[in-house]
């Protein structure tokens, strides 16, 4: 049984970033080398299952970050937490540690992640598409390079 | 006589087109009769409401976000509505808190009965098909009288709601909380006493407690696997901090439990219904920020006149500052998430939408290994999975 503040000195207590970002929600960036141990961690405080896989692309600096939201079930202090998980790849090297070996619950988030950003996520056993039709045209919608065409009833005026 | 069983191993497709597998696909490889492996094959219903979100203004965006899960739009409308909030800051008028829950508590019911009469559906029990879908029409007109669109209301906007009640619509909703009632009891006799109905059910799909919580299974799903887990009590929005009412729990975890939990909770409901009818607050439904910016004119045509909110022009393209926010809801079928990205234009630069049908795809995948062929059916009704909100 820990609340929110008691979890973060913890987490603290083992050299790792956290930030208090408002009432009930907790962020923690790391590398992504940390990421599965730092998961690991997390998961022994309590935190038993993932919300959200959220990938980002930031076209501007050539970088892919990657949210994992993290919340909890089994223990009562927790239920109102969320703590977001952040990591962040260059978009050379667009792979990451997958978190399925540690939370299962990640597998649905990373293979939607993987097939609209093209961020690899070693060690997830089904890297597949799963939305997409399978002879989709053109690489990764969700990349900022991905451009749809707009009508222009309700858009504004391009800037 | 003894007959010998030859085992027949193959794969067989259940879908696109099939009347039990909605707008999915279900790809299963079979030993006799029991399901070894499944395959999900979601995606025919995508829409791209997260990509098209980055190219349209927030408010723009209201009616995109409820798509998805045509019936539970109250739901998906205030999870988008509350993650804008806390990224521009703005408060919300007491009376408004309780209209939105009046509001979701009606849709709730609303999807719980559709969910039920699909139940009945794909068990072969048509009368429970048509009862669903009647009794849900009584809810769907109160949701109508109330904000003016049978399904995709838009209903909630940053700050408060579009429209105040009416004695007529709580006159509306005494009756159908009446007839509900008297409803549930038949359904429960007809429907859930049925000795076929129990046999393919009971047992069937067992989820257990620790297999939910591994594999992140949500909302009645959840609690009929025996975690009293609900975002309405965990982390109140809404009026809900001071609504009394209960969250029903079992812990069987088979079809049967996820069957009933969705009926004991529209008791629930109904009660919060009442609550909220009794105390509902004076005021004002719109935050005064923005309710200063209807012209004079406008607001008495519109909000002494019809008790309605035009929208102030703070709307057309607002530029919240650079930031993240997340929130997160009971919808009908579980919790609901939503991760809003600003960086301070007037798009959001990412929304992240986690539906309960998309975190429940991982888990139906597992729950189908092992079961047999003729419960898949049974597995895919007790879930409520709908499709389109897996896809978004």
């Amino acid at each position: 049984m820990t609340n929110l503040n008691d979890l973060m000195k913890e987490i603290q207590a083992s050299k790792i970033q956290v930030k208090m970002e408002s009432q009930n929600r907790l962020g923690i960036t790391v590398e992504k080398e940390k990421l599965r141990e730092v998961a690991s961690i997390l998961k022994s405080k309590g935190l038993d299952h993932v919300i959200s896989v959220t990938g980002m692309d930031y076209a501007e600096e050539s970088r892919f970050e990657v949210v994992y939201h993290l919340s909890s079930y089994s223990d009562k202090d927790l239920t109102s937490a969320i703590v977001a998980l952040r990591t962040s790849t260059k978009y050379e090297d667009p792979q990451i540690p997958s978190l399925y070996s540690v939370y299962e619950s990640a597998w649905t988030g990373e293979r939607e992640t993987y097939e609209m950003l093209g961020i690899f996520f070693e060690g997830n056993p089904d890297m597949r598409r799963m939305f997409l039709p399978e002879d989709f045209e053109g690489v990764y919608p969700l990349r900022k390079s991905f451009k749809i065409k707009l009508e222009g009833v309700f858009v504004d005026k391009p800037v | 006589m003894e007959i010998d069983i030859v085992p027949v191993e193959g794969e067989l497709n259940v879908g696109p087109q099939h009347p039990g597998s909605g707008h999915m696909r279900i790809y299963v490889k079979l030993n006799g009769d029991i399901i070894e492996d499944a395959e999900l094959d979601v995606g025919y219903v995508h829409r791209a409401v997260e990509k098209l979100s980055e190219n349209r203004n927030y408010m723009h965006l209201i009616p995109l976000v409820e798509r998805p899960a045509i019936l539970d739009s109250i739901h998906m409308n205030l999870g988008y509505v509350m993650a804008v909030e806390k990224i521009i800051a703005t408060d919300v008028p007491e009376r408004a808190q309780y209209l939105r829950s009046f509001a979701a508590e009606v849709n709730r019911i609303a999807s719980h009965l559709y969910g039920l009469g699909i139940l009945g559906i794909f068990l072969g029990h048509s009368t429970a098909f048509m009862w669903g879908f009647g009794d849900r029409e009584v809810w769907v007109t109160i949701l109508e009288a109330l904000t003016g669109a049978r399904v995709t209301n838009s209903y909630i906007i940053p700050g408060g709601v579009r429209r105040d009640i009416s004695p007529a619509i709580m006159e509306m909703t005494k009756k159908a909380i009446d007839y509900t009632r008297r409803k549930l009891e038949d359904w429960r006799k007809i429907f859930f006493y049925n000795p076929t109905i129990r046999a393919r059910l009971e047992n069937v799909g067992v989820m257990t407690k620790e297999k939910a919580i591994e594999w992140g299974a949500v909302g009645p799903n959840l609690r009929a696997s025996g975690v009293p887990f609900d975002v309405r009590k965990d982390e109140p929005y809404a009026a809900y901090s001071s609504l009394d009412f209960e969250i029903p729990v079992y812990k069987e975890g088979d079809g049967l439990a996820r069957g009933l939990v969705r009926l004991d909770e529209m008791e629930q409901s109904m009660r919060i219904l009442e609550q909220i009818m009794k105390d509902l607050p004076e005021g004002n439904i719109l935050s005064d920020r923005f309710f200063k910016q209807i012209p004079p004119i406008r607001l008495k045509k519109y909000w002494e006149g019809q008790h309605r909110i035009v929208l102030p022009g703070y709307y057309a393209s607002f530029r919240p500052p650079k930031g993240e926010a997340s929130s997160r809801v009971e919808a009908a079928r579980g919790e609901l998430f939503y991760y809003l990205v600003s960086d301070g234009s007037p798009k959001p630069f990412r929304l992240r939408m986690i539906t309960p049908s998309y975190r429940m795809i991982y888990a139906f995948k597992q729950l189908l290994k092992g079961s047999r062929f003729a419960d898949l059916v049974s597995v895919y009704g007790s879930f409520d999975y709908f499709p389109p909100e897996a896809d978004r």
